[in-house]
């Protein structure tokens, strides 16, 4: 089934005449309505008359999450407050947050977009979802149930936290389909089994899981442990929210891109040179229909590949990879860049090991230092010491092979590594540079 | 004639043995015999205990990773050349010993060694037909 069958199947040449209209719409209107981007535009030397072509939108300045701080709190809103209907904020770990604004239209698109991906996920209005995304400043929870009720699903507002009344309700309600991040799912079907509740026999049958990097391998695993099809959902709540690219059921290869509302482009992070389509890079979003809070070549610092091949599911939108990561998650040790997400495939292609690690970045002397610390689970326990030596030396092995990184791994006992109800905390990083 | 034994993963951190040793004690549970492998980095604590399954249940409720794992216990003559008696037996059937640990029985007459063998079903017929004493596990459980 496809939600907007007009617009997610539309011609490629037709999805980029409609891209270039609402482009050409919007970058007139932020020039005329928000200074910074007069500003910016004007010290590029470029009008929004110069926009004739898909082509001509790398002659405009990126915008980057510094630019969205530095206009602490609605200074980048197009529209006067009297149209904003809501307010969202990141989580700002350092410093003041970023502020998000929507019109009562941008929230309907929002939950279209929503929709959409619900149905790209199998849903439709006989289903009942459990959304444990948080409700509050974080997109996540209400993006999320908007989209369902759009649908006409029934939601249950969960939102997060409260592990045994999640555990309750997924048994009593029945829903057929969980919203969450992936560690916060896996989190719960471990809290389930200590409960002693058979987690598999749930009438769970996907999960819409985002909003931080994971790897193949934990999918795998979130689809053993509880017998669902889990799939990929990513958003942010600069661009939007969640929706803004879905993984579909029938292709399970790559997340289609709602590139009637978006253009995206991948970029070298070092250089901001537009990459090639298929080539990995950092991702840059515009916004083509946003009112309140437009955003021009905004730098994610996603990491990921496009893939413009229609999918076997028939809708036409460009894919793009699974996040590899976030070039500020990006490590650099000795040289060597590594992704969390690297290392966590390393460990979960160790049969028995759990994907509950925590990365310590460290500097001895002018050297980088890289401790993997890993839970010990019964499943790789021995009572001798060679045997869980050899454990390490393998997982020291496995990743200076796929990595080339020397990393020191370091067993610790089972349920200690913090357990985020929301993001996973992966990298203590303690370098001072 | 096999023994269980339980074992528990520790990382080197102060406080590490005694919670094990506090949950063991809240229930009620009297350890036989221990022995602390260790690394500069963590741990295994080895145990005899009078109840192998209220053990494991109340350490694995405190979040340890507890393993079970059979070992023999042998009676060795408390005199010169006691051990060496059965090592010198074992080294010539080729089976090897991961690791081994002694303790007294109550009465002093005798030491009791906890042995891990590579094969653990050879090592006991060969002790048994060699006159050496090897103990039930009620007998250990309960000396």
């Amino acid at each position: 089934m496809i939600y907007n069958e007009e617009f997610e199947t539309l011609p490629r040449e037709a999805i980029e005449a409609l891209q270039l209209k609402r482009l050409q719409q919007v970058v007139g209107r932020v020039y005329h309505t928000v200074g910074f981007y007069r500003k910016a535009f004007d010290s590029a030397g470029v009008t929004p008359d110069d926009i004739r072509s898909l082509d001509d939108l790398k002659r405009l300045p990126f915008t980057c999450k510094q630019d969205l701080r530095d206009n602490y709190p609605f200074g980048l809103f197009s529209v006067p407050m009297s149209s904003i209907v809501r307010l969202h904020a990141s989580s700002g770990t350092t410093g003041k947050p970023t502020v998000v604004g929507y019109t009562q239209r941008d929230v309907e698109t929002w939950a279209t977009l929503m929709a959409r991906s619900f149905v790209s996920a199998g849903l439709n209005k006989n289903d009942i979802i459990h959304n444990a995304y948080g409700y509050g400043l974080f997109t996540g929870g209400l993006g999320a149930h908007y989209g369902a009720e759009k649908l006409g699903a029934s939601v249950i507002p969960m939102s997060g936290g409260s592990t045994k009344k999640q555990i309750m309700l997924l048994q009593d309600f029945g829903p057929t389909a969980i919203c969450c991040t992936p560690s916060y799912l896996l989190f719960l079907a471990e809290a389930g089994k200590e409960m002693g509740v058979d987690m598999k026999s749930l009438r769970l049958r996907v999960g819409i899981l985002g909003a931080e990097p994971w790897s193949g391998r934990m999918r795998e695993q979130i689809e053993r442990e509880l017998d669902i099809t889990a799939l990929d959902i990513y958003g942010l709540s600069e661009i939007m929210g969640p929706g803004v690219a879905m993984e579909c059921i029938e292709g399970r290869n790559g997340l289609h891109i709602n590139e009637d509302h978006f253009i995206v482009e991948t970029i070298d992070s070092a250089t901001g040179e537009v990459l090639p389509c298929g080539t990995p890079g950092e991702l840059v979003f515009t916004t083509l229909t946003k009112e309140a809070f437009p955003l021009i070549r905004y730098r994610t610092k996603d990491i990921s590949r496009l893939m413009p091949q229609v999918c076997k599911c028939g809708r036409t939108f460009a894919r793009m990879e699974r996040i590899s990561g976030r070039s500020d998650d990006m490590l650099i040790i000795r040289g060597v860049n590594v992704f969390p997400s690297q290392i966590e495939s390393v460990l979960l292609g160790i049969d028995g090991l759990e994907p509950h690690y925590l990365l310590i970045v460290d500097r001895d002397g002018s050297l980088d230092t890289l401790e993997v610390q890993v839970e010990v689970s019964e499943k790789i326990f021995s009572d001798e010491i060679r045997e869980l030596q050899n454990m390490e030396k393998r997982i020291t092995k496995d990743i200076k092979d796929y990595l080339g990184v020397t990393a020191k791994v370091k067993l610790v006992e089972p349920n200690t590594l913090e357990r985020i109800e929301g993001k996973a905390q992966r990298v203590l990083d303690k370098r001072n540079i | 004639m096999k023994v269980e034994q339980i074992s528990i993963f520790l990382e080197n951190k102060p406080g590490g043995l005694s919670s094990v040793t506090r949950a063991l004690s809240d229930a009620k549970i009297n350890i036989r015999a221990l022995s602390l492998a260790d690394t500069s980095d963590f741990g295994i604590l080895r145990l005899i205990v009078d109840d192998v399954a209220t053990a494991k249940e109340v350490l694995n409720d405190q979040g340890f990773a507890v393993g079970k794992t059979h070992v023999v216990a042998v009676e060795v003559p408390d005199r010169p050349g006691g051990l060496n008696s059965i090592l010198e037996l074992l080294t010539g059937k080729g089976i090897n010993v991961e690791y081994m640990y002694a303790f007294v029985e109550r009465s002093g007459e005798n030491a009791v060694i906890i042995f891990r063998f590579d094969s653990t079903d050879e090592a006991i017929e060969a002790l048994q037909q060699n006159g050496f004493k090897v103990l039930k596990g009620e007998q250990v459980y309960g000396l």
